[in-house]
């Protein structure tokens, strides 16, 4: 492997035709997800997150259609066949979902769950198999796992069934792993040990791309992000710099949103007045004006571009025409008025 | 009030579930869903119910709204027990005693406008109330929760999650209860959302002295709504106390290691987090 990134997403657009005519859910997503990091695309619910996943997997419903490119280890998915999907699927990227119950089929041991993937693709004998469901449970540090081999899926509690998922999950060694919204049904403690699996994943190498609305779950474990509202990334940047200088409003006002256990317990919360807009009722301009304290007339006109952050260093160069080979800046955000703006220090 | 007898009190409540054995001849299983729990909510207080899944939270605003009903202890309102089996006697207390559940979408009907489904309301606890007037405090019910008066004709499906739990706040809200029970009522809602309708039933129980029985798994939000504040864990109350004791002097074990695992929106502070959970496991091992 080159140090080349392991996802390229480009120009990502997904429609959906509906009885109201033709939707858009996602648009113009670009992103890299390298191995060894972790990309959050955080975003609220419509926002077309969970989208850009299942339109990299080739899993949209049937009314969805997919554009641009989409490239993992150099392979192009979008408009790809079904059998380099499902090599893709499983052994190149793993998946774990929000809900574990229904992510485990319930009729089948925890043993056919985790095996099933290395032995439908004959990448192990049955002993060799059973063996590493072994291993990958107790990474995931499930007790005994000699005896949840055999156990259903409705007999372990929720949060050891999404430990469950993880395992199955990384069972085939997938290069990268999606997770999405993999804490949001769980209670805090799980979400805890969890949070703490998926950093050490990372650290093993593997590249995650998770998809969240909870800033607490990004803080802590995601290198970079990028965020999402109503089907367009609006800002990206570090974590750290996204955390401590947010620089498009609808980032900024959502983490002044964030209820917070430190600091001053102020009764009334910032919350951004309104509500995401429906896709078939977008504006022609930014999506976010009708809610930002900072929009101006130009704002609900036209609809500013993603633009590198100024004094990023521009660290990859674009190599040719086709769209897969595009840079994409580390750094960047789609807003008339950015907050930090340097001319309007100056 | 002259006394400052509590608005509503939880006395030794015990509720236990029968649960299905596991084969056909097993024998019956019980669950003790709720051991023992007491609970005091004054005229105007808030009072946050904190715990994990299963720790017994919504149980217990099920019995304080008699949907279940208590094996021992007692529910007390203004110092009388509350006998839930007395319909003319629960016909008023109803007035008094409303809920806003999780699902915006699942607690409202989909073939009543939000107008029809306040109006309802209103009906029930206030008795007939002449048209024009039901109108106007309809109206007013869903001005106070930030809905233009246009929402009146709108479905459920016409609106956002955040709309229909405003909805949900100006049914509950209409015939102005005492006690507002919400139970997980803004775990569903985006962040941006969630934050608008936690500054409302602020407002609300301001406004009115309405006090608030305000069940979450999201200890964050209750920091920052109730003022006191019970920890249920495994059906018991293990802490109970004023918000800042809870949050900033935690004496049980359970609440500290509930506080810290709350995701905190900070990387460096998670980060450092995460990290030494790291350590202490290799440091097991």
């Amino acid at each position: 492997m080159t140090a080349g990134p392991l996802l390229q997403v480009r120009d990502l657009a997904v429609d959906f035709s509906t009885s109201q005519g033709e939707v858009q859910a996602v648009s113009g997503v670009s992103f890299d997800v390298r191995a060894g990091e972790c990309l959050a695309v955080v975003g609220e619910s419509g926002s077309g997150k969970t989208q850009v996943l299942m339109a990299c997997l080739g899993l949209l419903a049937s009314n969805g259609t997919t554009r641009g490119s989409v490239q993992f280890a150099g392979r192009e998915l979008i408009g790809a066949n079904e059998r380099l999907l499902n090599t893709v699927r499983g052994t190149g990227i793993g998946l774990l979902s929000q809900d574990p119950l229904s992510s485990l089929t319930p009729h089948l041991r925890i043993e056919t769950l985790l095996t099933e993937g290395l032995l439908d693709r004959g990448l192990a004998s049955r002993d060799e198999a059973h063996e590493r469901a072994l291993r990958a449970l107790a990474e995931v540090e499930i007790p005994e796992p000699q005896a949840r081999l055999r156990q259903y899926p409705h007999e372990l509690s929720g949060g050891m069934r999404q430990r469950v998922a993880l395992a199955a999950a990384l069972m085939c060694g997938p290069q990268l792993l999606f997770a999405d919204e993999p804490t949001t049904a769980l209670d805090v403690s799980v979400q805890a040990r969890v949070l703490k699996l998926l950093a050490g994943v990372r650290d093993r190498g593997v590249g995650v791309l998770i998809i969240t609305h909870d800033l607490g779950v990004v803080a802590g474990l995601a290198d970079r992000v990028a965020v999402m509202y109503s089907g367009r990334i609006v800002e990206t940047a570090t974590t750290d710099e996204l955390f401590s200088a947010p620089r498009h409003p609808y980032t900024a006002a959502l983490l002044a949103a964030v209820p917070r256990l430190h600091g001053v317990a102020q009764s009334r919360l910032v919350g951004i007045p309104g509500d995401p807009p429906q896709p078939s009722a977008r504006s022609p301009g930014c999506a976010f004006a009708p809610r930002c304290d900072r929009a101006v007339e130009r704002c609900g006109d036209s609809r500013p571009e993603l633009t590198p952050s100024a004094g990023v260093n521009p660290c990859m160069t674009a190599q040719g025409d086709s769209i897969a080979a595009r840079a994409v800046p580390l750094a960047a955000v789609a807003c008339h008025r950015p907050l930090q703006d340097r001319a309007e220090i100056a | 009030m002259s006394t400052r007898l509590p608005l509503l009190q939880v006395e030794r409540v015990s509720v236990r579930y029968a649960l299905r054995g596991a084969g056909l001849l097993a024998p019956a299983r019980t669950l003790d869903a709720l051991s023992d729990v007491s609970i005091a909510i004054r005229a105007g207080g808030r009072l946050g119910v904190v715990g994990e899944s299963g720790s017994g939270k919504s149980t217990l605003a099920r019995v304080v709204l008699g949907l279940v009903r208590a094996q021992a202890g007692r529910v007390v309102w203004e110092g009388g027990t509350v006998n839930y089996d007395d319909a003319t006697a629960m016909r008023s207390l109803r007035r008094e005693l409303q809920v806003v559940f999780q699902d915006p979408f699942g607690s409202l009907d989909p073939r009543m406008t939000a107008g029809q489904v306040v109006g309802e309301a209103l009906q029930a606890l206030a008795g007939p109330v002449a048209s024009v007037a039901a109108q106007d405090r309809i109206r007013a019910a869903l001005a106070e929760v930030g809905l233009a008066s246009a929402f009146a004709n709108r479905y459920p499906h016409e609106m956002s999650g955040g709309q229909c739990q405003r909805v949900a706040i100006a049914r509950a809200i209409v015939a102005r209860p005492r006690l507002l029970v919400c139970d997980e009522a803004v775990s569903a809602l985006d962040v941006s959302v969630q934050a608008q309708i936690v500054n409302l039933l602020h407002e609300l129980s301001e406004r009115y002295q309405m006090s608030l029985l305000f069940i979450s798994h999201n200890l964050a939000v209750v920091r920052h709504l109730c003022d006191d504040v019970a920890v249920l864990c495994q059906g018991r109350v293990v802490e109970q106390g004023s918000r800042d004791a809870i949050f900033n002097h935690p004496r049980e074990a359970y609440t500290q290691a509930l506080l810290a695992a709350v995701p905190d929106p900070d990387p460096v502070l998670q980060r450092a987090r995460i990290a030494s959970a790291r350590n202490a496991l290799k440091a097991g091992r």
